[in-house]
């Protein structure tokens, strides 16, 4: 894959997408299709009768069928108004006695009325049917065939588009022309053209064959794959080169495309997974990297930071019930009955919530246990262990074994499609905030008192409490900062993952081998190697075709990534001995 | 790690040779007593199955030991080496069903493969499977798989000076990583269901009612004899250079190695016996549970491991020994009699021995003692109250 075949589609998508943004949908039409089949009605003329049915291919009123198979089933009269005026109704509904029906008005789908606004049934015997023949059912026919093509519905145009190009039957062009002419959307002007090039491909002609073939190369639809791969061997049996050779770099084309967009559509992923990652992994950069605490209760606190969102989205909601085992203690929260954009702010208070309930968790957790195991790092793994079964334990008990369902708010609900790669907004999001997190932490460490305190506090505990450096306050904070952002990842994994009371123990491998490749002390170090690890990972998906082979395979890598750098990408040079 | 580990370790009994006479005796008892009573009928079937999973947790114990307690590496991969001898005789098990199978009985297995292959539409078994029908072949994996995979993982963790938590860290990743590998399906090691339903061992019967509790019990006296070796072993190895050496690297290894010790391949050495001592628990594990499975090979099994070698008593020979049985049995009686709260007493546990018994229950008596000596002297004058400090070692 060239850098140009790369850059391209950026540009070309950016391009669209401007487009995008500048053309209405919208196209006026000069009359209505009710109006259209009321003078096709009255007039007398078959041929003229047959012309105007003909005029509404294209058009996607979903009245048209209606009316059109009450046509055939002989369902369609004309009335006569006392003034003279001549109303095409059709009776519908279960006769009456006198074996009237409901007559509903063809010109504007509304029942007729006598003069006083009253509802006047009218009797089939009395009237006369509007008739009709072959050649005119026909013209009615291809208007209902033709009618999903100006669905008001992008996809369901897509649709018939597509579907009609499959059928490769020659007849079908002017409409899909006459189409073209009128459609707005880009998308679906693309799949005209295409749709037209298809047919194309079944026509005797040679040139008409290789025109074709030459719009499918612009084009690359990968519907088309399998139709361009026929044409391509019966070109080949009978010896076409040329329209061969054209087939081939159709297909050639479509493959680039696909490659393309699977590239960016990895790259995104892998971004997005890094972002995860990089926004689990940070808070144990702190807390395992700067304070050299082994944590292995760290993924209870992302645990922590998911149930604070879905208590958050309920407190906005109808409020709820909890029970806290042992003590048994209920808790009734209150909710404040929101709707609208009010409930879908749950998710930006769930922000703060997450950081703080996950905080405090680990501020408590720092000063009953880990304050005692600074020097004995093997035994805090050990302990936090504990920590860990006795948490998910309680969550289990109060929240049920079950996921939970935590709500999408519709500001992350929707995705992007630029030149075919899908853009999920919750994983926009994420990268978005992944970079703002990193900019917090940073500016955190390395601009503010605390900061200060804390990186000499970790350099050196001994030599800052020397100094009058209230250290143990110092580590209380840290430790409370690390479990805060494994919280906030909780509140960002809500969306992307399942919420339940194990969920933790999902992330906690990956976060520490991303600490660990990163470099340990190293935040930049762990910015690297989580977008790596994500990268990676997602690639070998894309590439393996399996999820679980790909990891174990990373993970492998990472085992031999540490023979050659033992302390990571980024460590920290120091002559000291460990 | 800049301070060795500065946990007080003060065994039940002092002496080396007299704390090796009570495991000696009390495990010689154990492989004698309880097979006799319960051919004699005083002890059920289910107790004797049930002490003979225990003795393979023990040798679990003993080879987490011999790497934490001794040497001061924290694997947590010891259930991956536990799980691989399993499912290496595990292998050979499921080969012995052959056509006692369901599928097989229904006809459809005429190759006589296991269940789970059928299930998933093979129809020949894999190529390396075949050895697996030999006895000797299936005990001589068990000990080279996991030996092997300790040998280059442990080569390349020791050569690249890894320890610490680092080594913590990078097993649990080695052993998760094995442990996703297992659980597929196109691994043909069973998946998640891992293998079950074991029929004959050596000809003899693992399920028939009369010849069934026999083949337990020639299971529990092999366990238990086995447990018995590996202390003599290690008993041995405690009162060599070798073994000095060992603990000189745990409390301080830029000293021995500044002193021109290899460090790297004395680790590598126990490494490797420690995973091949775990293998064996594992392969005897598999007859007597009656099933292995990737549950067994998680990094928590290695934690939980940990956790009864740290309640018995670490770098002692029979703190292993007491927590994997003691430990065990509680959770026996646990999941039955507070299944909800297991998790938590579990988790309890090792919070509480960490933070207040780092020595393991062994070391109990002497802290009571020691605990009863500084008390007297304090309270005879009367001048004043001193507390016993809060161990913040």
């Amino acid at each position: 894959m060239s850098w140009n075949s790369i850059f391209r589609p950026l540009l070309r998508a950016l391009v669209v997408g401007i487009g995008l943004l500048a053309s209405g949908r919208a196209w006026a039409a000069s009359e209505s299709p009710r109006a259209t089949i009321v003078r096709a009605i009255l007039t007398t003329d078959d041929t003229q009768k047959r012309d105007l049915i003909g005029s509404l291919v294209g058009q996607g009123d979903e009245a048209i069928r209606e009316i059109f198979t009450a046509w055939r089933e002989d369902d369609l009269f004309v009335y006569t108004a006392p003034d003279g005026t001549k109303i095409p109704v059709e009776l519908t509904g279960t006769k009456n006695s006198a074996g009237a029906q409901t007559a509903v008005r063809v010109d504007n789908g509304e029942s007729l009325q006598d003069a006083t606004g009253h509802a006047l049934p009218l009797a089939a015997a009395k009237l006369t049917a509007v008739g009709h023949d072959a050649r005119l059912r026909l013209a009615m026919k291809n208007v209902v065939d033709l009618l999903d093509l100006g669905s008001p519905l992008l996809a369901k145009r897509l649709r018939a588009i597509q579907t009609i190009g499959a059928a490769q039957k020659a007849d079908k062009i002017p409409v899909l022309e006459a189409r073209g002419r009128v459609e707005t959307e880009p998308k679906a002007k693309d799949a005209l053209r295409a749709a037209i090039a298809v047919i194309e491909l079944a026509d005797p002609s040679d040139d008409v064959k290789l025109k074709g073939l030459a719009e499918l190369r612009e084009l690359h639809p990968a519907s088309c794959y399998d139709l361009i791969k026929v044409a391509r061997d019966k070109a080949e049996t009978a010896a076409q080169p040329a329209v061969a050779k054209a087939a081939t770099a159709a297909l050639a084309a479509i493959d680039q495309h696909k490659a393309v967009v699977n590239f960016y559509g990895t790259l995104f992923r892998g971004l997005s997974a890094g972002s995860i990652l990089l926004v689990v992994a940070l808070g144990l950069a702190i807390t395992f990297g700067l304070m050299g605490v082994i944590n292995m209760a760290h993924g209870e606190m992302i645990t922590v930071g998911a149930y604070a969102t879905y208590i958050t989205q309920h407190i906005f909601g109808e409020g709820m019930n909890f029970t806290i085992p042992f003590v048994r203690l209920a808790i009734h929260l209150p909710g404040m009955h929101l709707t609208g954009w009010g409930y879908q702010m749950f998710f930006v208070a769930a922000i703060p919530a997450g950081f703080l309930s996950a905080a405090l968790v680990g501020v408590a957790l720092e000063r009953s246990v880990i304050r005692f195991l600074y020097r004995r790092p093997l035994d805090s793994l050990l302990a936090t262990w504990g920590v860990s079964l006795i948490l998910q334990q309680l969550f289990k008990l109060t929240f049920g074994s079950n996921n939970v369902d935590v709500a999408t708010p519709v500001y992350l609900s929707s995705n992007w499609t630029i030149y075919d790669v899908t853009f999920d907004w919750n994983r926009v999001f994420v990268i978005g905030f992944a970079i703002l997190i990193v900019l917090g932490v940073w500016l955190a460490l390395t601009k503010t008192p605390l900061g200060l305190l804390i990186r000499c506090v970790m350099q050196n505990r001994t030599m800052a409490a020397c100094m009058g450096v209230r250290t143990e306050r110092v580590n209380m904070l840290t430790f409370g900062l690390g479990s805060g952002l494994a919280g906030l990842a909780g509140v960002f994994v809500s969306q992307l993952g399942t919420v339940g009371p194990s969920m933790g123990q999902e992330y906690i491998v990956d976060s520490f081998m991303t600490v660990v490749v990163g470099g340990v002390g190293s935040i930049f170090g762990t910015v690297v190697s989580a977008l790596g690890i994500g990268l990676s990972d997602q690639s070998l998906q894309q590439i393996l075709l399996n999820p679980v082979l790909g990891k174990i395979l990373v993970l492998l890598a990472i085992i031999l990534f540490l023979q050659w750098r033992p302390t990571g990408l980024f460590a920290a040079k120091s002559r000291s001995l460990d | 790690m800049s301070s060795p580990p500065t946990v007080p370790l003060r065994p039940l009994v002092r002496s080396r040779h007299r704390e090796f006479l009570v495991v000696g005796s009390i495990l010689g008892l154990l492989a004698v007593g309880f097979p006799l009573s319960n051919a004699h009928g005083w002890m059920d079937d289910f107790t004797i199955t049930l002490w003979g999973k225990y003795l393979c947790y023990a040798l679990l114990a003993v080879s987490v030991d011999l790497l934490w307690g001794y040497t001061g590496l924290l694997s947590l991969g010891q259930a991956l080496f536990f799980s691989l001898g399993g499912y290496m005789f595990g292998m050979y098990l499921m080969l012995q069903i052959g056509m006692l199978g369901s599928y097989a009985k229904s006809g459809q297995n005429p190759n006589g493969l296991p269940d789970f292959m059928v299930f998933l539409g093979h129809t020949f078994l894999p190529a390396f499977w075949r050895p697996f029908q030999s006895f000797s072949f299936a005990v001589s994996m068990v000990f080279v798989l996991p030996g092997l995979l300790a040998l280059v993982f442990g080569f390349l963790a020791f050569r690249s000076r890894i320890k610490g938590v680092y080594f913590s860290i990078l097993t649990q990743a080695l052993t998760y990583g094995a442990a996703l590998m297992f659980f597929r399906n196109d691994f043909t090691m069973g998946g998640n269901n891992g293998f079950t339903d074991f029929k004959f061992i050596l000809g003899h019967s693992l399920v028939e009612k009369g010849s069934g509790p026999a083949t337990m019990r020639g299971l529990f006296v092999v366990t238990a004899v086995l447990l018995l070796l590996v202390c003599l072993g290690c008993h041995w190895l405690n009162g060599t250079k070798f073994g000095l050496v060992r603990q000189a690297i745990r409390d301080g290894e830029n000293r021995v190695l500044f002193s021109g010790y290899a460090t790297a391949n004395y680790k590598l050495f126990v490494f490797v016996a420690a995973a091949m001592i775990a293998a064996v628990g594992g392969a005897l594990f598999v007859p007597q549970a009656g099933i292995i499975n990737p549950d067994q090979m998680t990094p928590d099994k290695s934690i939980e491991a940990v956790i009864w070698v740290a309640v018995g008593g670490r770098g002692t020979l029979i703190g292993p020994i007491i927590g994997a049985i003691g430990v065990n049995a509680l959770k026996s009686w646990a999941t039955h009699a507070y299944p909800d709260s297991w998790l938590i007493i579990l988790g309890l546990i090792s919070l509480m021995v960490v933070m207040f018994l780092p020595g393991g229950v062994v070391s109990l008596p002497a802290r009571l003692a020691e605990l009863w000596r500084r008390r007297r002297p304090a309270t005879a004058p009367a001048t004043g109250v001193t507390k016993p400090a809060p161990d913040r070692a």
